[in-house]
């Protein structure tokens, strides 16, 4: 992209304006098949395996709702204090694109299953009430693969593949109501929002939320206004941001960009933009204005569904704990301060944490593992936290080795390390690497000595009670060891010797 | 035309059934029939003889171990080339599908073969079923076996002409606003239209899917109930298939009796833009009907006369809809843009669908396209909804009134090849007495009132029923037809004039 957008100062770009968000989240459920046929929707299978005349769009085929679809609907409605429709169709959305088999995707127009919600979140210990306008079922596509370019965008590639393996998976699309008020604060609320409903989808059971799969997708929409103004600007719709990361960004980055347009006299054009991970910035693409007229009107293959109070009742028993809730629970059993608690969600671990607890760990040390090791590993790879190839289960297992002392803190490094390699378990790694600390007193006894007899002037000084500069002969002990001995065993061997 | 080809399917069923012919007999003497007629009479795009001897065999091999499959077992039929079918070339008389071979079974295909019923081959129609001639087939037009400069209605006319011809015991056709009834009429055929949601619409390639039914075409009304039967039922592959009983059809002819029956005549179907013959052999039915103990009163439907135009809004919206799907990027026909060297999908789906569409099938696109777009939607599609609604009230109304309704089947006897084509209006203008049905959802049935006595053609009656009491038409049009075949002593289609016969 040779565009390079003028920016305003974040700081003086929110002195002057107000920022508005409407956050447009596509959610993929876990449904075993797909959204109207019985493919699988298992991901990774080889290209076009997972397909049948439904989901190709064959001539001839129609469509059957998934009803276990249509109760995560339900389920992810009343988890957002949404209205259920006691009657509510779908329609067809008509535009031309290769991945659509159709031409035409199956969704809900003017008749969501779920509409006019709310849902709470804190941000730095203030509160955000977050209005939802509507939650509404959908097809996904297939996906395109453009093969050629340097973008792996269509432009410049010389041919596409498209794989419908994807095309009907079910999606949820929830938006939020317009949300004003958060001026500085706006990235952090949007990330928190989407880190907020990718929790709750989770503890509802309704999706993988793996936003790197795909199965996560979020649209950004914003719009700037002076300070004391009510009628809001013209908006862009920023598309598949799709990492909690790039969702601040993003914001970031369009609040900077239109603040910096405004300042200088200019309109922002309503329009579509790109969102550029690798460069954090945000390009324009089609305009709004010669936006495509998508010709909506009810499905006539599909019937009505009208869902029943007695149903909807049995669908709002099965809810989770609110997340709120289930925060103040944990807080409280875990005995994490708030700044504790706010870093754990912050990062998006209070599941895994939650998980590695229920594994056997102690919560302090699960808390430990997530927010400094992983979270530095992930924010190395660039990946969400949850997103690291190791289970709560693994991290209390590698706990559970330290703890009965069979690894050090840095052993247990290279347990994770060996892990997250795909090497295999902990255990299985601690025996293919040989990471296990030294035990043996004989062998601990013979590299002190060694120490001892190469640093005279450091053993003469401890002699002398100076026991602290005993770290000098263990950091010897240890390098000699390879890493793999009980740091305090070589320090009380040392002292035993010394006094 | 052998002994075979003139009989009716129940009879052939019987005859099958007592070991008096084999099914490989019957199939071979309409597969001879094909051959010797069809280069005329074109009702055919592709004759499946191997796998209609092979299921002829399986039926006769079932005879022999004492086995029926259905009480049409061994019966062949020819199937609409709107229907999938599984290892037979599917084109919906279009070029944009031309070589394409399906996949998979429509649920009425999977039925016949279940039933046992040797499937002869695909019958002609207009493209995507739009039309009333079968003049918009993208093969070229198929012929009225009555007089072959004349249509034979549309876009079912491929399965009408096939059974008039005697090509063809039964056929499976469509009817979208009058396809199988209006072809019927022309021909002097049997075609019903079942209650919408009465036969699965799974795997019939869709025009307007609110509006699409499948229905039998017959020589007779208890062939046509005897199909009914083996097609219709609750498929859990279309949503909008009616989980309940059928009604029972077959019965509902054996015990065809007109006493007592209340018959509403519907005044906004006939007089003026009726032609004189048609109404005349309606009236002549009309009569027979009160002496065989029916009470006959007029009813008004005054919304039918909107019928019409909301028809061919909502059609073409749907139909823009679901023809979207001919993109050449995963099957039927594929066209290069010309010097254009490396061109976009959007210019391959743009130059396929230009070559691969006939003018009415780009017509009612770009009319649906319209009907549809931001800012007509509510002025079009949602003022045809409306109207929708009030010819539905109408029916309710009238069904208060009358048992069942009456109508001619269509305005007038099978016109000249060639004479409406160029004027879309006039075409429309045959399914005015056949859509005020579709709209609303219910069943009917056209079946032969007689010849016309200006151009001695066949004419066609319509009886139209609430929805769900299909078993009304087989009522009415059984007794009808028993009371008509003695007055012409025998059936209208020993009339059919001789073909002239490949040699």
């Amino acid at each position: 992209m040779t565009v390079t957008d003028e920016l305003l100062s974040y700081d003086d770009a929110v002195a002057a304006y107000d920022p508005v968000m409407g956050l447009e989240v596509h959610v993929e459920l876990n449904t075993a098949s797909k959204m109207f046929c019985g493919c699988s929707t298992e991901f990774g299978a080889d290209p076009n395996t997972q397909v049948c005349p439904v989901c190709l769009g064959l001539p001839g085929s129609l469509p059957v709702i998934n009803r276990t679809a249509v109760e995560s609907a339900i389920r992810i409605g009343l988890a957002l204090s949404c209205e259920i429709a006691p009657w509510c169709r779908f329609a067809r959305k008509n535009y031309f694109y290769p991945d659509m088999p159709k031409n035409f995707q199956t969704s809900q127009y003017d008749e969501p299953i779920a509409f006019d919600g709310w849902t709470e979140l804190d941000v730095d210990g203030e509160l955000f009430r977050i209005g939802i306008e509507r939650a509404h079922m959908e097809e996904d596509t297939g996906k395109s693969l453009h093969v050629g370019g340097s973008t792996g965008r269509i432009h410049g590639a010389q041919y596409s593949l498209v794989d419908y393996n994807r095309a009907g998976i079910p999606l949820i699309e929830i938006v939020t109501k317009p949300i004003e008020g958060a001026v500085a604060k706006a990235p952090a609320v949007a990330r928190a929002y989407v880190a907020h409903l990718r929790e709750l989808l989770l503890a509802l059971g309704v999706s993988d939320v793996r936003m790197e799969q795909g199965s996560l997708r979020c649209d950004v929409n914003l719009s700037l206004r002076p300070h004391g103004q009510d009628a809001y600007g013209l908006r862009t719709e920023t598309k598949n941001v799709n990492s909690l990361r790039s969702v601040e960004r993003a914001v970031r980055y369009e609040i900077c960009r239109q603040a910096a347009a405004l300042a200088a006299g200019d309109r922002v054009v309503q329009e579509t933009r790109h969102w550029h991970e690798d460069t954090g910035v945000t390009t324009s693409g089609r305009s709004k204005e010669q936006a495509e007229d998508y010709r909506y009107f009810p499905e006539p293959d599909l019937v009505p569904l009208a869902p029943s109070r007695e149903w909807i009742g049995e669908l709002r028993a099965t809810l989770p704990e609110p997340p709120r809730e289930h925060r103040a629970r944990l807080q409280a059993e875990w005995g994490f301060s708030d700044l504790e608690m706010r870093d754990v969600v912050g990062a998006g671990a209070l599941l895994s944490i939650e998980q590695t607890v229920a594994a056997g760990s102690t919560p302090q040390a699960a808390r430990k593992w997530w927010l400094s090791e992983l979270a530095r590993r992930a924010n190395e790879q660039g990946v969400e936290l949850t997103a690291l190839p190791i289970t709560p289960g693994q991290v209390a297992e590698v706990q559970g080795l330290v703890d009965a002392g069979r690894v050090n803190d840095k052993l247990a490094r290279e347990v994770l390390d060996g892990v997250l390699a795909g090497e295999g378990t902990p255990e299985e790694v601690v025996t293919a690497r040989g990471l296990e600390v030294v035990s043996d007193d004989a062998a601990l006894g013979t590299a002190v000595d060694r120490a001892i007899e190469a640093n005279p002037d450091v053993a003469e000084k401890v002699r002398g009670g100076k026991t602290a500069a005993a770290g000098a002969l263990i950091g010897a002990v240890m390098k000699e060891m390879r890493g793999q001995a009980d740091a305090s065993r070589v320090r009380e061997l040392i002292l035993e010797r010394l006094s | 035309m052998s002994e075979l080809t003139r009989m009716g399917a129940a009879d052939l069923a019987q005859a099958i059934r007592s070991g008096a012919v084999s099914s490989v007999e019957v199939t071979q003497a309409h597969l001879n029939r094909i051959y010797d007629v069809d280069t005329g009479v074109h009702a055919f795009l592709h004759v499946s003889g191997e796998v209609a001897l092979e299921a002829a065999r399986a039926a006769d091999a079932r005879r022999s171990a004492g086995e029926s499959a259905s009480s049409l077992d061994g019966v062949p039929v020819a199937v609409k080339d709107v229907f999938t079918t599984a290892g037979i070339p599917t084109t919906c008389g279009s070029r944009i599908l031309e070589g394409w071979v399906p996949p998979y079974d429509a649920t009425v295909v999977s039925r016949l073969r279940k039933a046992g019923l040797p499937i002869l081959g695909k019958t002609n129609m207009d493209e995507f079923a739009m039309g009333s001639s079968t003049e918009h087939s993208g093969y070229g037009p198929t012929r009225n076996p009555w007089d072959l400069e004349r249509i034979p209605g549309g876009s079912g006319g491929g399965s009408a002409a096939a059974v008039a011809a005697g090509e063809a015991p039964l056929a499976v056709g469509t009817d979208t606003g009058g396809s199988i009834r209006q072809p019927g009429a022309v021909t002097g055929t049997v075609g019903v239209k079942p209650t919408y949601g009465g036969v699965s619409r799974y795997g019939l390639v869709a025009l307007a899917s609110s509006l699409d039914q499948a229905g039998p075409v017959a020589r007779t009304v208890l062939d046509a109930a005897l199909l009914h039967e083996v097609i219709g039922g609750h498929d859990p592959l279309d949503s909008t298939s009616i989980d309940r009983p059928l009604p029972p059809v077959v019965e509902a002819v054996r015990n065809a009796d007109l006493s007592g029956l209340r018959v509403g005549v519907v005044k906004e179907l006939g007089g003026e833009g009726y032609q004189s013959g048609v109404l005349a052999r309606f009236d002549d039915a009309v009569k027979l009907m009160i002496e065989a103990g029916a009470e006959v009163v007029e009813v008004s439907c005054p919304h039918f006369v909107y019928g019409l135009a909301a028809y061919y809004l909502i059609l073409p919206s749907e139909a823009s809809s679901n023809l979207a799907r001919f993109d050449a990027m995963r099957y039927g026909l594929r066209v290069l843009p010309e010097g254009v060297d490396a061109p976009s999908a959007e210019q391959v789906m743009n130059a396929t669908r230009e070559a691969g569409f006939g003018p009415e099938v780009k017509r009612r696109i770009i009319l649906g396209t319209y009907a549809l777009s931001s800012g007509y939607y509510d002025a079009y599609y949602g003022q045809a909804q409306k109207v929708r609604t009030l010819i539905a009230r109408d029916f309710t109304a009238a069904f208060e009134k009358a048992d069942v309704l009456v109508s001619p089947t269509a305005p007038t006897t099978a016109f000249k090849i060639g004479e409406k084509l160029d004027d879309p209006l006039a075409m429309y203008l045959n399914d005015i007495a056949t859509v005020p049905a579709s709209l609303a959802g219910v069943p009917g049935i056209s079946l032969p009132s007689g010849l016309a006595d200006e151009d001695g053609l066949p004419a066609g009656l319509q009886v139209l029923a609430p929805a769900m009491a299909d078993d009304r038409l087989y009522r009415v049009g059984g007794a009808l037809e028993t009371m008509l075949q003695e007055r012409w002593a025998g059936p209208l289609l020993d009339r059919v004039p001789k073909l002239e016969v490949r040699t």
